[in-house]
C-alpha cells in the first residue's frame, strides 16, 4: 500500500511583510520551509511506514525550486519524492491546485501500487484556505477525515482506519474504510529530525519531477485558466484597539503603575 | 624458611609474568582506539611532567593533596628499597652492603625515615579516607586494602631490620641506632631469641606483600601507579579543548557509540584515573544531584573497553553498548547532563579529558539517532532555518541599534568588528548590554561597525550539543562572510561567541583577533580614553565568573580589574572563583533546556553569590546574566539586582 503525503513549499512567514504599495508579499530574500502542518502529514505517514512496511511518497505542486522542501521530505525517510512543476500549472487556486495533486495521486495508484491514504496538512501557512485536502478527496472519491490528531487504529487487512478528530471542544472517533484522506492538525506527532547520514544520501536522490506531459490535464482546466478564485488584494490590517504602554524594562514599576491606571480608569479589573 | 632464592625466584617469576600480562591486557586495548598524535612539544611535555607528575601542581591544589605527595615521593624513594629487596631475595649475595658505605649507610637511612613517612601517610589517608572521605562512595574495601598493604609493607620491613639489629651487638648495634632510628625503636619489641623467626617472617611478609600489592595494581584504580605519569606526558596540549571536525561525506557514520571511537589516548585516560573524585566534586551536574559524574563515565569507559576490548580485537562487534544504562555504558541522562564548563578538565591531577568525551556521544545521538531531549527540537530547527535559537526573523537582528542607528562594517573604515550574537540582538535583557556596550565604544572613540541582519549565530551551542552538521554549515558561512567582508577583529560580549569565533573558527582557516568587551573596556580605561567621571553606585558586588571566558579563555583579571575601577573597590569573590569557578547551569546548550533532575544549578549558584551579601551581582555573559537572574528571582532576592560588566562600566562613564 501506497501513502502520499502532499506537502507544500512556502515562505517562511514569520519573516514575510507585505508590500503597502503593491499589497503583495515581499518575497525577495525570504527563506522558504515546508509548510508546518505538512510536516506532520509527512511524519504520520512515516510513522505508518515504520509500523507497516507502507511504501511513502510525497507529492508537492510547485515552482522548479520547491525541489528543496523534498529533498527534506527524501532526509527524513520517504521513498519518492515527486514535484508536479509546469508552467500551466502556475497561478492555481485551491480548486486547480487539488485537481493536479488528484490526478497525479490516480496515476501513482494506477501505475504504481494502489493508495490506501493520502495525507495533507490542515492547510498553509500562506494560503490558510484549507480546501487542498478535501479538493484531492472529493476529486478521488476518497473518504475524508479532517483535523485528525491521532491514528489510532489501521487494519490493511479489513482496509479500514480509525482516527480521532480535533474539533472545537471536542474529539470525534471516526471509522473510515480506504483510502481516506487525512488532513493533519500539529498535535498528532513530533516531526522527525533527520539524521545525517539521510541528508547526505538526500543530496543526491533523485526528486522526479512531472510536468503536464506527464499528467496530461486539460491545460484549460488546471493553473491560472482552471481558477476561478481571483485575489484582488492583501493588505496587513490596520490596529484598531490595543496601545503599548510604558517601557517595562526601564521603569517597571512605573509601567505597572500606569497599566494598572488604565485597566482601572477603563473599568477592566474586578476590584 | 630464611630468603631462599629457590623458593622467591620461581614466585617472582611467576607473579612479574602475571602483572606484565594484566597490564598487557590492558594497556593492549588502547591500541584500539584512533590515532592521535601526542608527541609534539617534547620539551614542554617534559617540563610539563615535572610539574604535574613530579612536583603534583595539581594535586596539591587541594590540602589533602599533600598526603598524596608524601606517598608519591616516598614510593619513588622506596623503588629503591625494594629494587634491593628483590635483587637480595634472587641473589642473597647482592645487598646494599655491597656498595661502599658512604652510600649504603646514609641510603639506609633515608629509607629507615622514608617508610617512617609513608607509615604515617598511609594512616593519615586512612583516616582521611574515613572521617572526611572526598565522595561518600571512596570508602571502598579497595581503597583501605591497598593503604592496608602498604603499611604491612612499611611494618614488614622495619620487621626485618628490627630482627637484624635485635641479633646485633657492641659498636655495631650503636652504629645501626644510629643509622636506622626507627628500625631500632621496634627492634625493642623483638622477643631475645626469635631474632631469626621475625626477621624470616617479616621478609616473607614483605615479599608477599609486594607480589600481591604488583599484582593488584592493573586490576585496581591503583594501575594509576603506571598509568598517571605517561598520561600527563601525553596530555592534550591545545586548549580549550576542540571538538574533533567531522567530514560530511556518504558513507561516514557521525559521533562515537562504539568504545573504539575513541583516541588511543582517550582509552589511556580511562586506566588513568585513580577516582579522586576532584571531578566530581567540581562538576555542576554531579553536585546537583544530576546522573552525570565525570569520575563515573571514566570508569564505564574502562567498564567497557575491558568487557568490548577483547571481541573488538578480533573484529567482532562490541556486545556492550558505549551508550545506555549499567556500569559498563554511558547513560543518555548523563550524556546531555552536562554544561560543558570544564571544570572537570581543571580538576583533573593527570589532565584526564572527561568533558570532551560526552561530545562525540551527543553527536551520535543528534546525527546518527535523531535522539535527543524534546526541548532541542525547535532549537535545531530554528538555528537551521533561522540562525538563532529563538526563531525569530533574521531581519530583526540590528534592530536593537534602532536609537542608535545601525553602524554596518565597512572593509578599511571600521577597526572592529562587533559580533553582536544571539542574546545581544534579540534577547530584551541582553540587548540592554549590546546598547550600553554600543554607547562605551562610541564614547571611547572606538571605530565598529556591525553586520545587522547578516549576522549569523555562531553555532556554540549546535556544536557544544552535538550538532555537528548544522555547526559546520553556520561556521563555514560564518567563515565566509568574515573573508569577503575582511574583518579581522572582533568584539563581543557573549564569551560563547569568543570562543567559537575565536577558537572553533580556527578548524575553519580562519583566525581572527576576537575580544571581549570586558577586555576591551578594562583597555579603553587604562588608555585613557574612557574617562570615569563619577564611580558606579552599585553597592557591593560580586563578580561570578563564566566558563568559558574563564577556564576556557583564561579571562580572569580584565573583568576584575574593570570592576575595581568603575566602583573604586575589588570586586567581592564567591568561594568557587576563577579557575574554580562553578557554572551557571546553562553552558553546552543547557540553556535551552529544562532541568529535571536534581537541585538547579542556576539557583545553587544564585545561592552561592547571594551568601557574600551584595546588592548586586556582576557577570559577563548573556547565559550567566539570564540564569542568575532567574536564580535570585526564584530564591526572592529581589532588591539584588543582576548586571553585565558593561552595564557597570556605563554606570561610572556615561551617568
Amino acid at each position: 500500500m501506497l501513502i502520499v503525503a502532499c506537502i507544500k513549499q512556502v515562505p517562511d512567514t514569520t519573516q514575510v511583510k507585505i508590500d503597502p504599495v503593491t499589497n503583495t508579499l515581499v518575497r525577495e530574500g525570504i527563506p522558504f520551509i515546508m509548510n508546518p502542518y505538512d510536516t506532520h502529514a509527512m511524519e504520520a505517514a512515516l510513522q505508518l511506514k515504520d509500523q507497516f512496511g507502507c511504501r511513502v511518497a510525497v507529492l508537492s505542486m510547485g515552482p522548479p525550486n520547491a525541489e528543496a522542501t523534498l529533498r527534506k521530505a527524501l532526509s527524513a525517510g520517504v521513498d519518492r519524492a515527486i514535484l508536479l512543476s509546469d508552467r500551466v500549472f502556475g497561478g492555481a487556486d485551491t480548486l486547480a491546485t487539488s485537481k493536479v495533486l488528484a490526478a497525479a495521486i490516480a496515476k501513482l495508484n494506477d501505475e504504481l501500487e494502489p493508495v490506501g491514504l493520502v495525507i495533507c496538512g490542515k492547510q498553509t501557512i500562506d494560503g490558510d484556505t484549507a480546501q487542498v485536502g478535501p479538493g484531492i478527496a472529493v476529486r478521488l472519491g476518497y473518504q475524508q477525515l479532517t483535523l485528525v490528531d491521532k491514528v489510532e487504529e489501521l487494519d490493511l487487512a479489513a482496509r479500514k482506519l480509525v482516527v480521532s478528530r480535533k474539533l472545537e471542544g471536542r474529539h470525534e472517533r471516526v471509522q473510515a474504510p480506504l483510502p481516506s484522506m487525512l488532513t493533519v492538525v500539529r498535535e498528532l506527532n513530533r516531526p522527525r529530525y533527520p539524521t545525517v547520514p539521510m541528508r547526505l544520501a538526500a543530496a543526491t536522490a533523485e526528486v522526479e519531477v512531472w510536468d503536464n506531459s506527464v499528467l496530461q490535464l486539460d491545460p484549460q482546466t488546471i493553473g491560472l485558466k482552471g481558477s476561478p478564485t481571483w485575489v484582488s488584494k492583501i493588505f496587513s490590517p490596520e490596529r484598531d484597539k490595543g496601545e503599548i504602554v510604558g517601557d517595562g524594562y526601564a521603569d517597571p514599576e512605573g509601567t505597572v503603575d500606569l497599566l494598572l491606571g488604565k485597566l482601572m480608569e477603563k473599568d477592566l479589573l474586578p476590584l | 624458611m630464611t630468603p631462599t632464592p629457590t623458593i622467591f625466584a620461581p614466585l617472582f617469576i611467576v607473579a612479574t609474568a602475571l602483572f606484565i600480562w594484566s597490564c598487557w591486557k590492558r594497556l593492549s586495548l588502547t591500541a584500539l582506539g584512533k590515532a592521535d598524535d601526542r608527541l609534539d612539544n617534547i620539551g614542554q611535555r617534559i617540563s610539563d611532567t615535572l610539574s604535574y607528575a613530579f612536583a603534583q601542581k595539581r594535586v596539591l591544589a587541594k590540602p589533602s593533596g599533600l598526603i598524596h605527595v608524601a606517598i608519591f615521593w616516598c614510593f619513588l624513594v622506596l623503588m629503591v628499597a625494594n629494587t634491593e629487596f628483590i635483587l637480595h631475595g634472587l641473589f642473597p649475595a647482592i645487598n646494599f652492603a655491597i656498595l661502599p658505605d658512604s652510600i649504603s649507610m646514609p641510603l639506609l637511612q633515608i629509607i629507615d625515615v622514608v617508610s617512617l613517612i609513608t607509615l604515617l601517610a598511609v594512616i593519615a589517608a586512612a583516616i582521611r579516607r574515613l572521617v572526611a572521605p572526598p565522595y561518600p562512595e571512596a570508602r571502598t574495601f579497595e581503597a583501605f586494602f591497598i593503604l592496608f598493604l602498604i603499611a604491612t609493607l612499611m611494618l614488614a620491613n622495619f620487621g626485618v631490620n628490627a630482627a637484624k639489629i635485635s641479633r646485633l651487638q657492641g659498636a655495631n648495634l650503636n652504629l645501626f641506632h644510629h643509622i636506622l632510628p626507627i628500625s631500632s625503636f621496634f627492634a625493642a619489641f623483638v622477643p631475645a631469641g626469635t631474632g631469626k623467626l621475625v626477621h624470616d617472617l617479616s621478609w616473607w611478609t614483605h615479599a608477599l606483600v609486594l607480589l600481591l600489592f604488583m599484582n593488584l595494581l592493573p586490576l585496581s584504580k591503583h594501575f594509576h601507579i603506571i598509568t598517571a605519569i605517561p598520561n600527563v606526558f601525553l596530555r592534550r596540549r591545545e586548549h580549550p579543548p576542540l571538538p574533533e571536525r567531522e567530514k560530511f561525506e556518504a558513507g561516514n557514520s557521525f559521533g562515537i557509540n562504539q568504545v573504539d571511537g575513541y583516541t588511543w589516548k582517550e582509552l589511556l585516560d580511562s586506566f588513568s584515573c585513580t577516582e579522586c573524585g576532584r571531578c566530581q566534586m567540581a562538576c555542576p551536574a554531579d553536585q546537583t544531584r544530576k546522573p552525570l559524574n565525570p569520575r563515573g563515565v571514566i570508569a564505564q569507559l574502562k567498564h567497557n573497553l575491558m568487557a568490548n576490548g577483547p571481541l573488538l580485537k578480533q573484529g567482532q562487534p562490541a556486545t556492550v553498548p558505549l551508550i545506555g544504562e549499567g556500569d559498563a555504558s554511558i547513560s543518555e541522562e548523563a550524556i546531555w547532563s552536562c554544561t560543558t564548563c570544564g571544570a572537570c578538565l581543571q580538576a583533573c591531577p593527570v589532565f584526564i579529558e572527561q568533558m570532551p568525551k560526552l561530545i562525540p556521544l551527543r553527536r551520535h545521538l543528534v546525527e546518527m539517532e535523531s535522539k535527543f531531549p524534546e526541548e532541542l527540537l525547535n532549537l535545531f530547527e530554528n538555528m537551521e532555518g533561522r540562525s538563532n535559537p529563538w526563531g525569530i526573523a533574521p531581519t530583526e537582528r540590528g534592530k536593537w541599534a534602532a536609537q542608535l542607528g545601525e553602524r554596518p562594517y565597512e572593509a578599511g573604515k571600521s577597526e572592529y568588528l562587533f559580533y553582536v550574537g544571539c542574546a545581544g540582538s534579540f534577547d530584551a535583557r541582553a540587548k540592554q548590554i549590546t546598547v550600553a556596550t554600543a554607547l562605551l565604544l562610541d564614547k571611547a572613540g572606538v571605530s565598529w561597525g556591525m553586520l545587522g541582519k547578516d549576522e549569523k549565530c555562531c553555532g556554540d551551542s549546535l556544536r557544544r550539543l552535538g550538532n555537528e552538521y548544522v555547526f559546520d554549515k553556520l561556521a563555514k558561512e560564518n567563515v565566509a562572510l568574515f573573508k569577503e567582508r575582511g574583518i579581522k577583529k572582533v568584539i563581543v560580549q557573549c564569551p560563547h561567541c569568543l570562543t567559537t569565533l575565536k577558537n572553533d573558527y580556527k578548524q575553519y582557516g580562519i583566525e581572527l583577533e576576537v575580544i571581549h568587551h570586558s577586555q576591551l573596556l578594562l583597555y579603553l580605561v587604562q588608555d585613557g580614553r574612557l574617562k570615569l567621571p563619577k564611580q558606579a553606585d552599585l553597592g557591593k558586588l560580586v563578580y561570578h565568573d563564566s566558563c568559558y571566558l574563564g577556564r576556557h579563555n583564561g579571562i580572569y583579571d580584565e573583568p576584575r580589574e574593570a570592576l575595581a575601577l568603575a566602583t573604586g573597590a575589588e570586586p567581592l569573590e564567591m568561594p568557587r572563583n576563577r579557575e574554580d569557578g562553578f557554572c551557571c547551569g546553562a553552558g553546552g546548550g543547557r540553556m535551552w533546556m529544562e532541568e529535571f533532575t536534581g537541585d538547579r544549578i542556576n539557583l545553587v549558584r544564585a545561592a552561592e553569590a547571594l551568601e557574600q551579601q551584595p546588592d548586586t551581582i556582576c557577570t559577563a555573559c548573556p547565559y550567566c546574566l539570564t540564569m542568575l537572574d532567574d536564580g535570585i528571582k526564584d530564591l526572592k532576592a529581589d532588591k539584588v539586582q543582576v548586571k553585565d560588566i558593561a552595564e557597570v562600566m556605563a554606570e561610572a562613564v556615561l551617568r
